[in-house]
Protein backbone atom coordinates (compact mmCIF):
# COMPACT_ATOMS: atom_id res chain seq x y z
CA UNK A 1 0.00 0.00 0.00
CA UNK A 2 1.16 3.65 -0.87
CA UNK A 3 1.05 6.03 2.71
CA UNK A 4 2.24 9.49 2.81
CA UNK A 5 3.78 10.70 5.76
CA UNK A 6 3.08 14.47 5.95
CA UNK A 7 6.13 15.68 8.16
CA UNK A 8 5.38 18.80 9.86
CA UNK A 9 8.06 21.39 11.83
CA UNK A 10 7.49 24.40 14.20
CA UNK A 11 9.41 27.52 13.27
CA UNK A 12 12.33 26.83 15.65
CA UNK A 13 13.16 23.70 12.98
CA UNK A 14 12.53 25.39 9.79
CA UNK A 15 15.11 28.26 11.10
CA UNK A 16 17.63 26.00 11.76
CA UNK A 17 17.89 25.80 8.11
CA UNK A 18 19.88 28.49 7.26
CA UNK A 19 20.96 28.66 11.05
CA UNK A 20 24.92 28.84 10.94
CA UNK A 21 25.10 26.59 13.93
CA UNK A 22 22.41 23.96 13.51
CA UNK A 23 22.16 23.72 9.70
CA UNK A 24 24.84 21.06 9.69
CA UNK A 25 23.04 19.08 12.06
CA UNK A 26 18.94 19.56 11.03
CA UNK A 27 20.18 18.84 7.40
CA UNK A 28 22.50 15.49 8.58
CA UNK A 29 19.61 14.66 10.23
CA UNK A 30 17.10 14.57 7.26
CA UNK A 31 19.66 13.33 4.94
CA UNK A 32 20.38 10.14 7.10
CA UNK A 33 16.35 9.60 7.56
CA UNK A 34 15.80 9.86 3.22
CA UNK A 35 19.13 7.83 2.84
CA UNK A 36 17.49 5.05 4.88
CA UNK A 37 14.48 5.18 3.70
CA UNK A 38 15.59 5.35 -0.18
CA UNK A 39 18.59 2.36 0.94
CA UNK A 40 15.05 0.02 1.75
CA UNK A 41 13.00 0.76 -1.53
CA UNK A 42 10.46 2.35 -0.15
CA UNK A 43 10.37 5.90 -1.92
CA UNK A 44 7.91 6.49 -4.44
CA UNK A 45 8.37 10.54 -4.27
CA UNK A 46 9.04 12.69 -1.76
CA UNK A 47 10.50 16.52 -1.29
CA UNK A 48 11.08 19.04 1.26
CA UNK A 49 9.03 22.11 1.10
CA UNK A 50 10.16 25.53 1.56
CA UNK A 51 9.22 27.02 4.88
CA UNK A 52 5.51 28.59 5.47
CA UNK A 53 6.62 32.21 5.37
CA UNK A 54 7.23 31.41 1.46
CA UNK A 55 3.63 30.22 1.17
CA UNK A 56 0.70 31.59 -0.90
CA UNK A 57 -2.81 30.42 -0.05
CA UNK A 58 -5.64 31.21 -3.33
CA UNK A 59 -9.11 30.68 -2.16
CA UNK A 60 -12.28 30.73 -4.82
CA UNK A 61 -15.34 32.08 -3.15
CA UNK A 62 -18.46 33.05 -5.33
CA UNK A 63 -16.00 33.08 -8.21
CA UNK A 64 -14.01 35.93 -6.79
CA UNK A 65 -10.40 35.43 -6.20
CA UNK A 66 -8.85 35.95 -2.79
CA UNK A 67 -4.74 35.21 -2.32
CA UNK A 68 -3.48 35.35 0.83
CA UNK A 69 -0.34 35.47 2.24
CA UNK A 70 0.82 32.64 4.19
CA UNK A 71 -0.21 28.99 4.78
CA UNK A 72 -3.91 27.61 4.81
CA UNK A 73 -3.87 27.29 8.84
CA UNK A 74 -2.51 29.56 10.98
CA UNK A 75 -0.90 26.20 13.60
CA UNK A 76 2.34 25.95 15.34
CA UNK A 77 3.62 23.29 12.94
CA UNK A 78 3.49 23.62 9.53
CA UNK A 79 3.97 21.10 6.54
CA UNK A 80 7.91 20.80 6.14
CA UNK A 81 7.84 17.97 3.51
CA UNK A 82 6.45 14.67 2.38
CA UNK A 83 7.07 11.64 1.03
CA UNK A 84 4.83 8.52 -0.50
CA UNK A 85 6.49 5.34 0.41
CA UNK A 86 5.01 1.78 -0.50
CA UNK A 87 4.89 -0.29 2.14
CA UNK A 88 2.83 -3.55 2.94
CA UNK A 89 1.07 -2.28 6.00
CA UNK A 90 0.24 1.09 8.16
CA UNK A 91 1.88 -0.62 10.76
CA UNK A 92 4.95 -0.78 8.57
CA UNK A 93 4.22 2.85 7.39
CA UNK A 94 4.12 4.11 11.53
CA UNK A 95 7.38 2.78 11.90
CA UNK A 96 9.16 4.79 9.18
CA UNK A 97 6.96 7.55 10.59
CA UNK A 98 8.73 7.70 13.92
CA UNK A 99 11.90 6.93 12.44
CA UNK A 100 11.86 10.87 10.76
CA UNK A 101 13.67 13.67 12.82
CA UNK A 102 10.51 15.31 13.20
CA UNK A 103 8.55 12.90 14.81
CA UNK A 104 10.28 13.39 18.00
CA UNK A 105 9.78 17.27 18.39
CA UNK A 106 6.62 17.65 15.96
CA UNK A 107 4.34 15.25 13.99
CA UNK A 108 4.15 12.62 11.18
CA UNK A 109 0.79 11.99 9.69
CA UNK A 110 0.22 9.23 7.91
CA UNK A 111 -2.21 8.79 5.18
CA UNK A 112 -3.11 5.92 2.66
CA UNK A 113 -3.15 6.92 -0.78
CA UNK A 114 -6.14 6.82 -2.78
CA UNK A 115 -5.33 4.25 -5.77
CA UNK A 116 -5.36 6.55 -8.77
CA UNK A 117 -8.51 8.31 -10.06
CA UNK A 118 -9.64 6.30 -13.33
CA UNK A 119 -10.06 8.72 -16.48
CA UNK A 120 -12.81 10.44 -16.26
CA UNK A 121 -15.76 8.32 -18.79
CA UNK A 122 -15.71 9.72 -22.34
CA UNK B 1 -32.95 -27.68 27.97
CA UNK B 2 -30.88 -26.75 31.55
CA UNK B 3 -28.67 -23.06 31.62
CA UNK B 4 -25.38 -24.78 31.74
CA UNK B 5 -25.57 -26.39 28.40
CA UNK B 6 -27.36 -23.68 26.61
CA UNK B 7 -24.45 -21.53 27.66
CA UNK B 8 -22.13 -24.34 26.52
CA UNK B 9 -23.49 -24.49 23.08
CA UNK B 10 -23.54 -20.38 23.28
CA UNK B 11 -20.07 -20.66 24.09
CA UNK B 12 -19.26 -23.29 21.04
CA UNK B 13 -20.96 -21.17 18.98
CA UNK B 14 -19.11 -17.75 19.86
CA UNK B 15 -15.75 -19.94 19.74
CA UNK B 16 -16.08 -21.34 16.87
CA UNK B 17 -17.74 -17.73 15.15
CA UNK B 18 -14.46 -16.06 16.56
CA UNK B 19 -12.16 -18.52 14.94
CA UNK B 20 -13.21 -18.29 11.61
CA UNK B 21 -14.22 -14.77 11.43
CA UNK B 22 -10.38 -14.32 12.36
CA UNK B 23 -9.34 -16.47 10.03
CA UNK B 24 -11.19 -15.18 6.95
CA UNK B 25 -10.14 -11.34 8.21
CA UNK B 26 -6.87 -11.72 8.56
CA UNK B 27 -6.48 -12.47 4.83
CA UNK B 28 -8.54 -9.91 3.53
CA UNK B 29 -8.47 -7.05 6.48
CA UNK B 30 -12.09 -6.94 5.58
CA UNK B 31 -13.17 -7.82 8.68
CA UNK B 32 -17.18 -6.12 7.68
CA UNK B 33 -17.63 -8.69 4.71
CA UNK B 34 -16.30 -11.58 6.65
CA UNK B 35 -19.39 -10.56 9.25
CA UNK B 36 -21.48 -10.49 7.17
CA UNK B 37 -20.23 -13.83 5.66
CA UNK B 38 -20.79 -15.57 8.63
CA UNK B 39 -23.28 -13.54 10.33
CA UNK B 40 -26.30 -15.45 9.20
CA UNK B 41 -24.61 -18.79 10.11
CA UNK B 42 -23.92 -17.34 13.60
CA UNK B 43 -27.48 -16.74 14.14
CA UNK B 44 -28.52 -20.25 13.09
CA UNK B 45 -25.55 -22.06 15.41
CA UNK B 46 -27.28 -19.43 17.98
CA UNK B 47 -31.08 -20.79 17.78
CA UNK B 48 -30.00 -24.62 16.94
CA UNK B 49 -27.35 -25.82 18.87
CA UNK B 50 -28.95 -24.93 22.29
CA UNK B 51 -31.80 -27.20 21.30
CA UNK B 52 -30.18 -29.71 18.93
CA UNK B 53 -26.44 -30.09 20.71
CA UNK B 54 -23.03 -28.91 19.78
CA UNK B 55 -22.57 -30.77 16.04
CA UNK B 56 -19.60 -32.68 16.01
CA UNK B 57 -17.23 -30.44 14.12
CA UNK B 58 -18.45 -26.79 14.82
CA UNK B 59 -16.09 -25.25 12.82
CA UNK B 60 -17.72 -27.34 9.50
CA UNK B 61 -21.02 -26.97 10.55
CA UNK B 62 -20.19 -22.98 10.27
CA UNK B 63 -18.77 -23.15 7.38
CA UNK B 64 -21.09 -24.86 5.45
CA UNK B 65 -24.35 -22.55 7.01
CA UNK B 66 -21.82 -19.55 5.71
CA UNK B 67 -21.66 -21.14 2.63
CA UNK B 68 -25.14 -21.82 2.00
CA UNK B 69 -25.86 -18.28 3.42
CA UNK B 70 -23.05 -16.35 0.80
CA UNK B 71 -24.93 -18.28 -2.12
CA UNK B 72 -28.20 -17.10 -1.47
CA UNK B 73 -27.35 -13.76 -1.42
CA UNK B 74 -25.53 -13.92 -4.50
CA UNK B 75 -28.40 -15.75 -6.45
CA UNK B 76 -30.85 -13.26 -5.14
CA UNK B 77 -28.00 -10.47 -6.33
CA UNK B 78 -27.82 -8.69 -3.30
CA UNK B 79 -24.67 -8.13 -2.91
CA UNK B 80 -21.58 -8.60 -5.44
CA UNK B 81 -18.02 -7.57 -5.66
CA UNK B 82 -14.06 -8.82 -5.23
CA UNK B 83 -13.99 -8.88 -1.65
CA UNK B 84 -17.50 -10.87 -1.49
CA UNK B 85 -15.98 -13.58 -4.08
CA UNK B 86 -12.67 -13.15 -2.13
CA UNK B 87 -14.53 -14.63 1.24
CA UNK B 88 -16.66 -17.20 -0.84
CA UNK B 89 -13.12 -18.30 -2.02
CA UNK B 90 -11.40 -18.06 1.79
CA UNK B 91 -14.79 -19.97 3.20
CA UNK B 92 -14.24 -22.87 0.26
CA UNK B 93 -10.74 -22.90 1.45
CA UNK B 94 -10.96 -22.85 5.43
CA UNK B 95 -14.01 -25.52 4.81
CA UNK B 96 -11.22 -27.74 2.35
CA UNK B 97 -8.80 -27.50 5.77
CA UNK B 98 -11.65 -28.67 8.08
CA UNK B 99 -10.42 -28.71 11.34
CA UNK B 100 -6.31 -27.89 10.55
CA UNK B 101 -6.45 -23.74 10.29
CA UNK B 102 -4.65 -21.98 12.77
CA UNK B 103 -5.78 -19.99 15.57
CA UNK B 104 -5.69 -16.43 14.38
CA UNK B 105 -7.69 -14.62 16.69
CA UNK B 106 -4.69 -13.38 18.51
CA UNK B 107 -4.14 -11.37 15.69
CA UNK B 108 -7.60 -10.24 15.24
CA UNK B 109 -7.34 -8.95 19.26
CA UNK B 110 -4.26 -7.10 18.60
CA UNK B 111 -6.11 -5.39 15.51
CA UNK B 112 -8.92 -4.54 17.40
CA UNK B 113 -6.58 -2.81 20.14
CA UNK B 114 -4.52 -1.05 17.43
CA UNK B 115 -3.11 2.49 18.55
CA UNK B 116 -4.53 3.53 15.50
CA UNK B 117 -7.96 2.55 16.68
CA UNK B 118 -9.94 4.79 18.90
CA UNK B 119 -9.19 3.75 22.37
CA UNK B 120 -13.20 4.17 22.91
CA UNK B 121 -14.11 1.37 20.38
CA UNK B 122 -11.62 -1.11 21.16
CA UNK B 123 -13.48 -3.48 23.43
CA UNK B 124 -16.75 -3.26 21.85
CA UNK B 125 -14.98 -4.28 18.32
CA UNK B 126 -13.62 -7.23 20.52
CA UNK B 127 -16.99 -8.23 21.46
CA UNK B 128 -18.24 -8.19 18.19
CA UNK B 129 -15.52 -9.91 16.05
CA UNK B 130 -14.11 -12.64 18.34
CA UNK B 131 -17.32 -13.41 20.38
CA UNK B 132 -20.28 -12.41 17.60
CA UNK B 133 -22.27 -9.60 20.10
CA UNK B 134 -24.13 -7.76 18.17
CA UNK B 135 -23.79 -3.90 18.14
CA UNK B 136 -27.05 -3.30 20.37
CA UNK B 137 -26.30 -5.66 23.23
CA UNK B 138 -22.80 -4.10 23.65
CA UNK B 139 -24.17 -0.48 22.70
CA UNK B 140 -26.64 -1.42 25.96
CA UNK B 141 -23.77 -2.37 27.81
CA UNK B 142 -21.57 0.85 27.15
CA UNK B 143 -24.85 2.74 27.95
CA UNK B 144 -25.04 4.46 24.66
CA UNK B 145 -27.50 4.77 21.90
CA UNK B 146 -27.46 1.34 19.48
CA UNK B 147 -27.30 3.62 16.27
CA UNK B 148 -24.25 5.57 17.58
CA UNK B 149 -22.13 2.20 18.65
CA UNK B 150 -22.97 0.75 14.96
CA UNK B 151 -21.56 3.87 13.60
CA UNK B 152 -18.52 3.55 15.40
CA UNK B 153 -17.78 -0.15 14.84
CA UNK B 154 -18.46 0.70 11.17
CA UNK B 155 -15.99 3.62 10.92
CA UNK B 156 -13.66 1.55 13.12
CA UNK B 157 -13.47 -1.79 10.62
CA UNK B 158 -13.10 0.50 7.57
CA UNK B 159 -10.65 2.25 9.24
CA UNK B 160 -8.76 -1.30 9.50
CA UNK B 161 -9.24 -2.23 6.03
CA UNK B 162 -8.62 0.83 4.16
CA UNK B 163 -5.67 2.08 6.32
CA UNK B 164 -4.21 -1.45 5.82
CA UNK B 165 -3.58 -2.27 9.70
CA UNK B 166 -1.28 -5.28 9.94
CA UNK B 167 -2.86 -8.76 10.81
CA UNK B 168 0.25 -10.01 12.89
CA UNK B 169 1.05 -10.50 16.81
CA UNK B 170 4.04 -7.90 17.18
CA UNK B 171 7.60 -8.28 17.35
CA UNK B 172 8.76 -8.82 21.30
CA UNK B 173 9.82 -5.24 21.60
CA UNK B 174 6.63 -3.83 20.85
CA UNK B 175 4.67 -6.84 22.35
CA UNK B 176 4.52 -5.59 26.24
CA UNK B 177 3.18 -2.15 25.21
CA UNK B 178 0.61 -4.09 22.40
CA UNK B 179 -0.26 -6.52 24.86
CA UNK B 180 -1.54 -4.22 27.96
CA UNK B 181 -3.45 -2.09 24.85
CA UNK B 182 -5.17 -5.58 24.32
CA UNK B 183 -5.92 -6.73 28.44
CA UNK B 184 -7.37 -2.87 29.37
CA UNK B 185 -9.97 -3.33 26.50
CA UNK B 186 -10.95 -6.72 27.74
CA UNK B 187 -11.13 -5.01 31.73
CA UNK B 188 -12.84 -2.59 30.24
CA UNK B 189 -15.40 -5.06 28.86
CA UNK B 190 -15.45 -6.11 32.52
CA UNK B 191 -15.92 -2.77 34.21
CA UNK B 192 -19.26 -1.94 31.81
CA UNK B 193 -22.32 -2.43 33.71
CA UNK B 194 -20.16 -3.44 36.87
CA UNK B 195 -21.35 -0.52 39.09
CA UNK B 196 -24.60 -1.02 37.82
CA UNK B 197 -25.51 -3.72 40.84
CA UNK B 198 -28.44 -5.99 39.53
CA UNK B 199 -29.40 -4.44 36.75
CA UNK B 200 -31.06 -1.73 38.47
CA UNK B 201 -30.62 0.99 35.47
CA UNK B 202 -31.21 -2.12 33.10
CA UNK B 203 -27.48 -2.46 32.11
CA UNK B 204 -26.66 -5.95 31.17
CA UNK B 205 -22.80 -6.55 32.20
CA UNK B 206 -20.31 -8.46 30.24
CA UNK B 207 -18.34 -9.81 33.22
CA UNK B 208 -19.16 -13.81 31.33
CA UNK B 209 -17.63 -12.11 27.73
CA UNK B 210 -14.78 -10.31 29.49
CA UNK B 211 -13.58 -13.44 31.57
CA UNK B 212 -13.81 -15.46 28.29
CA UNK B 213 -11.65 -12.78 26.37
CA UNK B 214 -8.99 -13.55 29.40
CA UNK B 215 -9.06 -17.16 28.99
CA UNK B 216 -8.51 -16.61 25.36
CA UNK B 217 -6.01 -14.35 25.66
CA UNK B 218 -4.11 -16.62 28.49
CA UNK B 219 -4.21 -19.83 26.28
CA UNK B 220 -3.19 -18.27 22.81
CA UNK B 221 -0.05 -16.14 24.57
CA UNK B 222 1.13 -18.74 27.36
CA UNK B 223 4.38 -16.49 28.51
CA UNK B 224 3.24 -13.83 29.06
CA UNK B 225 2.32 -13.10 32.56
CA UNK B 226 0.45 -10.31 32.36
CA UNK B 227 -2.56 -11.90 30.95
CA UNK B 228 -2.41 -14.18 33.80
CA UNK B 229 -2.96 -10.80 36.24
CA UNK B 230 -5.69 -9.77 34.49
CA UNK B 231 -7.36 -13.33 34.70
CA UNK B 232 -6.83 -13.87 37.97
CA UNK B 233 -8.37 -9.84 39.14
CA UNK B 234 -11.38 -10.74 37.13
CA UNK B 235 -11.87 -14.01 38.62
CA UNK B 236 -11.60 -12.52 42.10
CA UNK B 237 -13.73 -9.85 41.87
CA UNK B 238 -16.49 -12.38 39.82
CA UNK B 239 -15.82 -14.36 42.99
CA UNK B 240 -17.46 -12.09 45.15
CA UNK B 241 -20.24 -10.90 42.95
CA UNK B 242 -22.74 -13.12 45.22
CA UNK B 243 -21.65 -11.15 48.50
CA UNK B 244 -22.26 -7.40 46.91
CA UNK B 245 -25.68 -7.36 48.25
CA UNK B 246 -27.62 -8.82 51.07
CA UNK B 247 -30.86 -10.55 50.92
CA UNK B 248 -32.71 -7.38 51.08
CA UNK B 249 -31.14 -6.15 47.56
CA UNK B 250 -29.02 -3.80 49.93
CA UNK B 251 -25.39 -2.75 48.69
CA UNK B 252 -22.50 -4.46 50.87
CA UNK B 253 -18.92 -2.72 51.00
CA UNK B 254 -15.93 -5.22 50.00
CA UNK B 255 -15.07 -5.23 53.86
CA UNK B 256 -18.25 -6.41 56.01
CA UNK B 257 -19.01 -8.74 53.12
CA UNK B 258 -19.77 -12.55 53.73
CA UNK B 259 -17.04 -14.41 53.19
CA UNK B 260 -19.23 -17.87 52.67
CA UNK B 261 -20.20 -16.26 49.59
CA UNK B 262 -17.50 -15.78 47.63
CA UNK B 263 -16.88 -18.30 44.80
CA UNK B 264 -14.15 -20.95 46.36
CA UNK B 265 -13.30 -21.95 43.49
CA UNK B 266 -12.68 -18.66 41.51
CA UNK B 267 -11.03 -17.85 44.43
CA UNK B 268 -8.66 -20.75 44.14
CA UNK B 269 -8.20 -20.70 39.91
CA UNK B 270 -7.30 -16.67 40.81
CA UNK B 271 -4.37 -17.84 42.98
CA UNK B 272 -2.86 -20.50 40.88
CA UNK B 273 -2.77 -17.66 38.10
CA UNK B 274 -1.04 -15.24 39.69
CA UNK B 275 1.27 -17.61 40.94
CA UNK B 276 1.66 -19.06 37.22
CA UNK B 277 2.20 -15.38 36.20
CA UNK B 278 4.96 -14.68 38.91
CA UNK B 279 7.28 -17.27 37.70
CA UNK B 280 7.82 -15.01 34.84
CA UNK B 281 9.54 -12.72 36.94
CA UNK B 282 7.85 -9.69 35.71
CA UNK B 283 5.33 -8.08 38.01
CA UNK B 284 2.84 -5.70 36.16
CA UNK B 285 -0.50 -3.55 36.46
CA UNK B 286 -2.35 -6.46 35.82
CA UNK B 287 -0.72 -8.85 38.37
CA UNK B 288 -0.20 -5.95 41.00
CA UNK B 289 -3.76 -5.45 40.74
CA UNK B 290 -4.33 -9.49 41.08
CA UNK B 291 -2.22 -9.00 44.45
CA UNK B 292 -4.34 -6.08 46.06
CA UNK B 293 -7.66 -8.49 45.64
CA UNK B 294 -5.82 -11.48 46.62
CA UNK B 295 -5.18 -9.64 50.24
CA UNK B 296 -9.17 -9.60 50.12
CA UNK B 297 -9.66 -12.35 49.60
CA UNK B 298 -7.17 -13.50 52.20
CA UNK B 299 -9.58 -12.47 54.84
CA UNK B 300 -12.44 -15.70 54.12
CA UNK B 301 -9.21 -17.25 55.67
CA UNK B 302 -7.84 -15.33 58.16
CA UNK B 303 -10.28 -13.24 58.82
CA UNK B 304 -8.46 -10.07 58.78
CA UNK B 305 -7.35 -7.67 55.70
CA UNK B 306 -3.58 -6.91 55.57
CA UNK B 307 -3.72 -3.65 55.31
CA UNK B 308 0.41 -2.93 55.52
CA UNK B 309 0.25 -5.41 52.49
CA UNK B 310 -2.20 -3.13 50.61
CA UNK B 311 -0.68 -0.37 51.22
CA UNK B 312 2.89 -1.55 49.63
CA UNK B 313 0.59 -3.36 46.93
CA UNK B 314 -1.21 0.43 45.88
CA UNK B 315 2.21 2.15 46.10
CA UNK B 316 3.71 -0.63 43.70
CA UNK B 317 0.37 0.35 41.50
CA UNK B 318 0.64 3.57 41.67
CA UNK B 319 4.22 3.46 39.84
CA UNK B 320 3.04 1.42 37.46
CA UNK B 321 -0.61 2.65 36.62
CA UNK B 322 -1.27 6.10 38.46
CA UNK B 323 -4.65 6.56 38.21
CA UNK B 324 -7.15 8.66 40.33
CA UNK B 325 -8.57 5.44 41.42
CA UNK B 326 -5.35 4.21 42.59
CA UNK B 327 -4.82 7.13 44.30
CA UNK B 328 -8.26 7.03 46.25
CA UNK B 329 -7.79 3.36 46.72
CA UNK B 330 -4.80 3.34 48.56
CA UNK B 331 -5.89 6.35 50.60
CA UNK B 332 -8.15 3.82 51.68
CA UNK B 333 -5.72 1.46 52.86
CA UNK B 334 -4.32 4.00 55.03
CA UNK B 335 -7.04 4.90 56.55
CA UNK B 336 -7.89 1.42 56.87
CA UNK B 337 -4.19 0.70 58.61
CA UNK B 338 -4.64 3.56 61.61
CA UNK B 339 -3.72 6.46 59.87
CA UNK B 340 -6.26 9.15 58.99
CA UNK B 341 -3.83 12.14 58.64
CA UNK B 342 -1.85 10.64 55.99
CA UNK B 343 -5.22 9.25 54.07
CA UNK B 344 -6.04 12.83 54.21
CA UNK B 345 -2.37 14.43 52.76
CA UNK B 346 -2.86 11.49 49.61
CA UNK B 347 -6.07 12.63 48.80
CA UNK B 348 -5.00 16.23 49.36
CA UNK B 349 -2.69 15.40 46.17
CA UNK B 350 -4.81 14.08 43.76
CA UNK B 351 -5.69 15.91 40.78
CA UNK B 352 -8.48 18.23 42.02
CA UNK B 353 -10.40 18.77 38.43
CA UNK B 354 -10.66 14.91 38.18
CA UNK B 355 -12.03 13.88 41.48
CA UNK B 356 -15.02 16.61 40.79
CA UNK B 357 -16.79 13.79 39.31
CA UNK B 358 -15.39 10.52 40.92
CA UNK B 359 -17.46 9.11 43.33
CA UNK B 360 -15.31 6.67 45.61
CA UNK B 361 -12.92 10.04 46.02
CA UNK B 362 -15.59 11.45 48.47
CA UNK B 363 -16.37 8.30 50.12
CA UNK B 364 -13.28 7.64 50.96
CA UNK B 365 -12.81 11.79 51.85
CA UNK B 366 -15.91 11.12 54.21
CA UNK B 367 -14.60 8.20 55.93
CA UNK B 368 -11.09 9.88 57.01
CA UNK B 369 -12.88 12.77 57.66
CA UNK B 370 -15.37 11.18 60.13
CA UNK B 371 -12.23 9.65 61.13
CA UNK B 372 -10.72 12.92 62.32
CA UNK B 373 -12.95 14.17 64.00
CA UNK B 374 -14.41 16.66 61.03
CA UNK B 375 -17.68 16.02 61.58
CA UNK B 376 -19.57 19.26 59.16
CA UNK B 377 -16.61 18.46 56.57
CA UNK B 378 -17.34 14.45 56.76
CA UNK B 379 -21.11 15.23 56.03
CA UNK B 380 -20.02 17.66 53.23
CA UNK B 381 -17.99 14.89 51.34
CA UNK B 382 -20.65 12.36 52.07
CA UNK B 383 -23.68 14.86 50.79
CA UNK B 384 -21.20 14.85 47.36
CA UNK B 385 -20.82 11.33 46.98
CA UNK B 386 -24.30 10.42 47.12
CA UNK B 387 -25.11 13.16 44.59
CA UNK B 388 -22.56 11.28 42.52
CA UNK B 389 -23.95 7.65 43.11
CA UNK B 390 -26.65 6.69 39.79
CA UNK B 391 -27.04 3.11 41.74
CA UNK B 392 -29.87 3.44 44.42
CA UNK B 393 -28.76 0.71 46.88
CA UNK B 394 -25.26 2.41 46.77
CA UNK B 395 -26.99 5.44 47.63
CA UNK B 396 -29.16 3.73 50.50
CA UNK B 397 -25.84 2.43 51.84
CA UNK B 398 -23.94 5.88 52.13
CA UNK B 399 -27.32 7.46 53.84
CA UNK B 400 -27.50 5.15 56.12
CA UNK B 401 -23.73 5.66 56.93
Amino acid sequence: MQYMLILTEPAEEFAKRNDPVHAATYWGGWSAYIAAMQEAGIVRNGDGLQPPAMATTVRVRDGKRTVQDGPYADAKEQLGGYFIIDVPDLDTALDWAAKSPSASYAAVEVRPVLPPMKASAG
Amino acid sequence: MAGGAREAAEAAARHSYGRLLAILAAGTRDIAAAEEALSEALLAALTHWPERGVPANPDAWLLTAARRAHLDTLRHGKVAGAAESEIARRIADAAAAARDFPDERLKLLFVCAHPAIDEAVRTPLMLQTVLGLDAARIAQAFVVPAAAMSQRLVRAKTKIRDSGVRFAVPEAAELPARLEDVLNAIYAAYGAGWDDLGGTAGVQGLSGEAIYLGRLVCTLAPDQPEPKGLLALMLYCEARRAARRDAAGRFVPLGRQDTTLWSRDMIIEAEGLLTAASRAGSFGRFQCEAAIQSVHAQRAATGAVNHEALKVLYDLLAERAPSIGVTVSRAAAVLDAGDPASALAALDVADTERVVSYQPFFVVRARVLQALGRRAEAELALADAIGLTQDEAVRAHLRGG
